[in-house]
């Protein structure tokens, strides 16, 4: 450096210009460490998350050691849930955790979907539209617990003669066998399709922006209607898009703890029927680790493990779903 | 012949009518064809979607304004709550309890986050260690809250590396930042991306080092992007309850420093919530009221400060 600003003054010295003139300033060494030590800063603290990440990979995995060794494989398949005879086994919340998100998504894509169409095209004033987007928004930022405590008081007791009903009508299907007492499955589901539709609505109506407005002025120029541009134009236009947030709600809904723990019942034993009480990996944690010591703790934590990868393996989907289907248009 | 393109309405059924070898392919707008009425089908259900998506929030928030507001009077915020089963108190403790704990994590999460967020944008853009560090924020962002606090347990709690203490509220405030964090540094990531590489190069030029550039040039120009990000983030995590029932745990008392338990909003609603008890219940709803207006005061200001984003 020195040698290089050396030979920079003498190059202004023959080109004429008299050395006085101006002047090359050195870094101090201490603006220099500064700025060295602040770039290692930053990289430390960038490096910090992902050693979180493997920290909290490492603490979950290594609590649950105890309960791999003593249950291993057969944790997946059992619902035994005994902690007197010290006898785990998570089917019962793993079955709960798929069931109610997957019917909960079933649900939600078409609503958030629709929602999102509904406020993209040009149906009513562009002032409504921004109001119903900003409503959606808002209600994911209500607490989780707040939905909860809504559920429990209102929206249970205001959808269970609509399960009644659907106790009296397909009873005699294994899906409705049990008369619905209060918390349940169903009313689970209902509360995850409220937690998830912000997500599929925001992230579908994103990508239904960002469709090029050529593509929409190609369809409706050869002669289709509005939803004919919609259905064959548009929506494949951003499914990549759409799909990719649907993952992520689907992995968020796995992981919703507070509201599905405060309806869905907290079962032990296991059950087919929806109207009946049920459990989720998350709300059986939020339950029971309060309480627990010895081996259940671990075999908690082993749950925990697997919803971890449950989760990690849809948000990857979802990652690589969005980088593989979308379209070149 | 010749076509009418834009007519009477009353015109159409004659000229349609006229046109024996056109009637098909009429460029009159005919509400019966099987198109159109498919549209108009479509159209409803779009609405009726869009009025079922709103409907929720306007129940939840109507339930907690009525339940939650007519509840709000001033012993509500300096009383304890009661035993269970007795009426009156108030969630002073717990409003404490849920401003410290969301204190010491914007503590931890926002001076980690904006540094990574940095070091992200402006030292390693494209770089291996930049994409595993990505990876790592978008997978720590899908990890489901209630493991950050089986986390936050197994690391903090159980060994009791605080002082002998098992539950705190530090350790609530650590799984509340371990959540904020991947929001933290995305926000920041992305809103210095979008600062011109212009500011940058005109800061090199007057002679300044990395350092100063960043600190007085770039940070400011991505000021608003960085601060709706942080708010929202703050925002959630006050409503976050799955982190801190066995973190931060819940006490009936005034907090007592931050290697103790401590009550908050989210946890005294959870528990509540639950009791067989009607005064315990109100006091959730009124719990939910300040909580959910503390909430969305919090989202409007992200939304006013999102509005001075220079364009």
């Amino acid at each position: 450096m020195s040698r290089d600003s050396a030979s920079l003054v003498e190059a202004g010295v023959e080109a004429g210009l008299r050395p006085g003139l101006y002047s090359l300033r050195r870094r101090q060494p201490v603006e220099k460490l500064l700025d060295h030590g602040f770039r290692y800063l930053t990289m430390a603290l960038a490096g910090l998350v992902a050693t979180l990440l493997l920290g909290i990979l490492l603490t979950v995995f290594s609590g649950a050691r105890e309960a791999i060794a003593a249950f291993g494989a057969r944790f997946l398949t059992s619902s035994a849930w005994d902690p007197v005879n010290e006898q785990y086994g998570a089917f019962t919340a793993i079955y709960g955790t798929l069931v109610s998100s997957l019917l909960a998504l079933l649900i939600a894509v078409p609503l958030g979907v629709g929602t999102a169409i509904f406020i993209t095209e040009d149906l009513i004033p562009q002032s409504l539209r921004d109001a119903i987007g900003l409503m959606v928004e808002l209600l994911a930022a209500i607490p989780s617990v707040v939905l909860g405590l809504w559920a429990i008081f209102v929206m249970e007791p205001a959808i269970r003669p609509l399960l009644q009903l659907s106790h009296k009508l397909l009873g005699w299907t294994p899906f409705f066998a049990s008369v619905p007492q209060g918390p349940g499955m169903a009313p689970a589901v209902v509360i995850l399709v409220v937690m998830i539709l912000p997500i599929i609505t925001a992230i579908a109506r994103d990508a239904l922006n960002q469709v090029p407005i050529e593509l929409r002025q190609g369809a409706y120029g050869v002669g289709t209607t509005r939803w004919g541009a919609i259905f064959s134009v548009i929506l494949p236009a951003a499914i990549s898009a759409i799909v990719g947030g649907v993952m992520l709600a689907l992995g968020r809904a796995m992981g919703e703890t507070m509201a599905v723990t405060m309806i869905i019942g907290n079962a032990l034993n296991f059950s087919v029927s929806l109207l009946a009480p049920a459990n989720t990996i998350a709300s059986m944690l939020a339950n029971q680790f309060g309480e627990a010591d010895g081996i259940q703790v671990s075999a908690l934590m082993y749950a925990a493990l697997i919803l971890m990868l449950l989760t990690f393996t849809v948000n990857v989907a979802a990652q690589w779903i969005v980088r593989r289907l979308s379209l070149r248009y | 012949m010749t076509y009418q393109t834009s007519g009477m309405p009353s015109n159409r059924p004659a000229a349609a009518g006229q046109s024996g070898r056109f009637d098909r392919g009429s460029l009159f707008f005919d509400p019966g064809l099987g198109r159109n009425r498919f549209n108009r089908l479509c159209t409803t259900i779009s609405g009726l979607f869009a009025t079922t998506a709103v409907l929720p929030l306007v129940l939840v928030l109507l339930y907690v304004l009525i339940q939650g507001g007519r509840l709000i009077t001033p012993s509500l915020f300096t009383q304890l709550p009661p035993a269970p089963g007795m009426e009156g108190g108030g969630i002073g403790n717990a409003m404490l309890g849920t401003l410290l704990v969301t204190l010491i994590g914007s503590l931890l999460a926002i001076p980690i986050g904006v540094g990574g967020g940095i070091y992200l944008s402006e030292y390693d853009r494209q770089g291996w260690f930049s994409q595993v560090v990505r990876f790592s924020n978008d997978v720590l962002a899908g990890v489901p809250s209630i493991v950050s606090g089986v986390f936050v347990y197994g690391l903090i709690v159980s060994t009791r590396i605080f002082f002998g203490q098992s539950y705190s509220a530090m350790a609530g405030g650590i799984a509340l930042a371990v959540l904020m964090l991947p929001t933290v540094i995305k926000t920041t990531d992305e809103g210095l991306k979008l600062v011109p590489q212009e500011l940058r190069w005109g800061a090199f030029g007057v002679g300044a080092s990395r350092f100063v550039t960043i600190m007085r040039v770039v940070l400011p120009a991505a000021f608003t992007p960085i601060a709706t990000g942080v708010v929202l983030a703050i925002a959630r995590a006050a409503g976050e309850t799955a982190p801190l029932i066995f973190t931060a745990l819940f006490s009936p008392f005034w907090p007592e420093g931050i290697f103790n338990p401590i009550a908050s909003m989210s946890v005294l609603i959870y528990n509540f919530a639950i009791m067989p008890y009607a005064p315990q219940n109100q006091l959730a709803w009124a719990a939910s009221f300040v909580l959910v207006m503390m909430i969305l005061a919090a989202n409007l200001l992200a939304r006013w400060i999102s509005r001075f984003t220079r364009s």
